[in-house]
């Protein structure tokens, strides 16, 4: 996959195989996953239920939601995970995205 | 476990001084934290990165560590990666860790949740690229991981210190795109001699500004109309400095205007909250003890109201004084001894923030965005949708829900909530404590049926 990043990691950690959409990647064993993808190339986590715009991490902290990515079926915050080997991440195409009903 | 006298939500600067203080006093406490790690957004991470990137990070950062230290206690019950996302009356505190569902009781809460960053909807700010300067630092303590090519947007020290920490690790920002204006300063100036007082903080910002200058980063002030363009990604930062419009070609944009209270969990309980016209923001009804209206439930550092990280230690210090003389640990003599020399240090802590608030204003334009700006990022509301609303008939931040979903999405309005209300307030002319905010209710963070089905459930109340 796109290796290319705008990202810089200061020290290079070992990495593991996770797959992104199916396709392989190695990122940081442990590291933060939101990170490790941004340090992979990827930029678009998913698209938004609304527009199908693109999105990407924002806050780092848990908070905005756009980092969303799907794990074992579930709708994760891919800042507030950390990567393992074998890790399926799926970018949600569509309204997947849980919504807070208030 | 055994019921903690005091439950804490995060493990932040207030949380962790407060367990501290608290535990020492004899309470036992139990602290409730989403991260893997103690620090909170400030100190993140402290105790694994502060070996290998402390020089990058400074001193102020590894300071954290001192924090960290005192919560091996005996009397302290640390529980990392616990998400909390329901607190209810008795206080029954329902949190997700490990994939499982539990929930805790005590009788004393202290919520020490931190800030937010404050929403800065300009043309853009959605696209991936564009950042927190918060998420920039978080990027660069807990991964180490540095932007390239990126650009600084918005006003406030917290500007300089990423910037530094970006040359220290070897990545200069492109630019500093600043929103303050010349006469912010000059208003500023008049707040200067009690900020004296708080001089340590002002040498610290003046050397920053002469690292960013020697480093040869350009600076532009008193910048406006400030926008982001790209198809799929960031690619420039547009803005009016001096009367000409500029463009700088970026692939990061870290954006920035202040910090603001992270108040989801204590509007959940229903606390009451004011509107904070120096910080615009709405900061919850506290006594000097942090005790809010709600009995039993207390809140300290910045979901208190913004004041930095020696302030919420100081009043998360304060708080467990207080809890420890209301359960009978401290006479009030003893609790007011205690506090005296800690309400000292706090004016000291809060000399220059007047003059570093009148100085680094929020960045009006994205206090009221333009009409085509999306406001709401989760629901893709936009400024102009809101101001429809309000011709319509909506006076309220939860009115606007049912007109256009706006708050909705999973953050559930953190990111688009003050923003709603600043719209609808400038709209109708009423205030913003006329106004409101959104109805926040459980669950503040996803939870799924499966961790829900998963709970262990031994509250003295179940059937046995």
């Amino acid at each position: 996959m796109k290796t290319a990043s705008t990202f810089r990691e200061l020290t290079r950690e070992p990495r593991v195989e996770v797959t992104l959409d199916g396709e392989k990647l190695c990122l940081p064993d442990g590291a933060n996953l939101a990170a490790a993808l941004l340090v992979a190339g990827v930029t678009t986590f998913r698209k938004t239920p609304v527009s199908d715009t693109p999105r990407g991490p924002f806050c780092m902290m848990g908070t905005c939601f756009d980092c969303l990515v799907e794990i074992d079926g579930v709708a994760r915050q891919a800042c507030m995970l950390n990567v393992r080997a074998g890790l399926a991440i799926i970018r949600l195409p569509d309204a997947q995205v849980p919504n807070a009903e208030t | 476990m055994q019921k903690p006298d005091l439950v804490i939500v995060g493990a932040g600067p207030a949380g962790m001084a407060a367990a501290n203080q608290a535990a020492e006093l004899g309470l036992k406490v139990c602290i409730l934290d989403e991260q893997s790690n103690p620090g909170g957004q400030i100190y993140r991470d402290v105790d694994r990165v502060a070996p290998i990137r402390g020089d990058a990070l400074g001193a102020d950062y590894t300071y954290g560590t001192r924090l960290t230290d005192k919560l091996h206690h005996a009397n302290i019950v640390h529980m990392s990666g616990a998400t909390v996302w329901a607190i209810e009356k008795g206080f029954c505190v329902s949190y997700t860790q490990n994939g499982r569902g539990a929930q805790i009781i005590a009788d004393h809460i202290l919520l020490a949740t931190g800030a937010l960053e404050r929403p800065m909807p300009i043309p853009g700010w959605t696209l991936p690229g564009v950042m927190t300067a918060g998420a920039g630092q978080i990027l660069l303590k807990q991964s180490g991981v540095v932007a390239q090519n990126a650009v600084l947007v918005g006003s406030g020290p917290l500007l300089y210190l990423i910037a530094c920490q970006m040359l220290r690790a070897g990545s200069a920002p492109k630019a500093l795109i600043e929103t303050q204006t010349g006469a912010d300063t000059r208003a500023a100036l008049r707040h200067l001699p009690r900020a004296l007082q708080g001089w340590p903080y002002l040498v610290k910002g003046l050397k920053m500004l002469a690292a960013i200058r020697r480093a040869g980063v350009p600076r532009y002030q008193g910048t406006a109309s400030v926008s982001i363009t790209g198809t799929d990604h960031v690619e420039a930062v547009h803005f009016m400095h001096k009367g000409r419009t500029k463009s700088i070609s970026c692939d990061t944009v870290f954006m920035h205007h202040g910090v603001v209270p992270n108040t989801q969990a204590a509007r959940s309980l229903g606390i009451a909250h004011h509107w904070h016209n120096a910080q615009q923001a709405f900061v919850p009804k506290l006594d000097e003890w942090g005790h809010s209206d709600f009995a039993g439930v207390f809140i300290a550092g910045d979901s208190a109201g913004i004041g930095g990280a020696k302030t919420a230690e100081a009043y998360g210090k304060l708080t467990a004084l207080k809890i420890a003389e209301m359960t009978g640990r401290l006479t009030v003599g003893e609790r007011d001894r205690k506090a005296s020399p800690i309400q000292r240090s706090l004016s000291h802590e809060l000399a220059a923030r007047p003059f570093l608030d009148t100085a680094y204003p929020p960045f009006n334009a994205a206090l009221t965005p333009s009409d085509n700006t999306l406001i709401c990022r989760c629901e893709e509301v936009t400024a102009g949708d809101i101001r429809r609303y309000t011709k319509l008939g909506c006076t309220g931040p939860n009115q606007a829900k049912a007109f256009g979903r706006a708050g909705m999405g999973p953050c559930q309005g953190r990111y688009c909530g003050l923003t709603v209300t600043t719209l609808i307030a400038k709209e109708t002319g009423q205030s913003p404590d006329t106004t409101g905010y959104y109805r926040i209710r459980p669950p503040l963070k996803p939870v799924t049926l499966g961790e829900i089905a998963a709970m262990d459930i031994t509250t003295d109340e179940s059937p046995q």
